[in-house]
């Protein structure tokens, strides 16, 4: 039925999330790739809940309460960061480089 | 019939995802990212996920996306700018690990979970008679209650944990 379609689909989105992450410097845009792999995963857990018991469902909640939080916190350190370095480019943020 | 709704919103989730990683414009990406939530709550009502796909639209679309835009416009990115996106080397690279990625993860489409761990048929059916919210709260409040008062507790950790990062001095 649709676990099939479900599944390729959440294959190709956790795909364009990892390009995204790959592809971007601008830290939000990295972010909002993370979104989308984790938005992937949960369709995972959605279509086999169907067939496998609505604890699947459950998880997906904690998924977007844990994506909430880390949204947050991850937005506030980017403002953090910003307010250093001027810039959200993640080439420029290289504190850490030898 | 449902399995062409679906994947007409499973085309517009991935157009919208290959969209939201390819535009120059943080706010561009940031609406396309929508696109794709709203596709895939779409999604989700189809996979007899009401109650996940009113959470999408509220949480997900609601609440983190307009997080983001919020701090897009704070950070005044949403004028025109030199691009982010890496120059050919960069888009090789992600190309090709994307593939890569995508060829290992192809198997997903033809996946089924054994026999033995599946529901007897019908049972979707008739918790969709009872109402799936009742269905999904049945185990938040018993099988999984402690995580619950966990996730409180993190949502309590992130509100506290975002102020003191955003905040200039305390």
């Amino acid at each position: 039925m649709l676990l099939g379609p479900a599944l390729t689909i959440s294959a190709v989105l956790f795909t364009l999330g990892v390009s995204g992450v790959l592809l971007r410097r601008n830290a939000i845009v990295i972010f909002m790739c993370v979104e989308l792999m984790l938005n992937a995963v949960n369709l995972t857990f959605v279509a086999l809940a169907q067939r496998l018991g609505v604890g699947g469902q459950v998880f997906v909640f904690f998924v977007m309460a844990v994506a909430a939080a880390e949204a947050a916190v991850g937005l506030a350190i980017i403002l953090a960061v910003y307010r250093h370095k001027q810039t959200v480019n993640l080439q420029n943020i290289n504190l850490l480089k030898g | 019939m449902t399995v062409s709704i679906f994947w007409i919103f499973g085309v517009i989730a991935m157009g919208g995802g290959l969209l939201c990683i390819t535009r120059k414009n943080p706010v561009a990406s940031a609406l396309w990212l929508v696109v794709t939530l709203f596709a895939l709550a779409a999604m989700y009502v189809l996979l007899d996920a009401q109650f996940i796909a009113a959470l999408q639209v509220l949480v997900y679309a609601g609440a983190i996306m307009v997080l983001f835009l919020f701090v897009i416009m704070l950070l005044n990115l949403g004028h025109p700018g030199p691009t982010d996106i890496k120059g050919p080397v960069g888009i090789g690279i992600a190309v090709l690990l994307g593939g890569t990625l995508l060829l290992q993860l192809r198997v997903l489409g033809h996946a089924t979970p054994p026999e033995a761990i599946q529901l007897p048929a019908g049972t979707m059916a008739t918790l969709q008679q009872q109402g799936m919210i009742a269905a999904v709260a049945g185990p938040l409040f018993d099988a999984y209650l402690i995580p619950f008062e966990i996730t409180s507790l993190l949502l309590l950790a992130a509100m506290v944990g975002a102020v003191v990062l955003a905040k200039r001095k305390l």
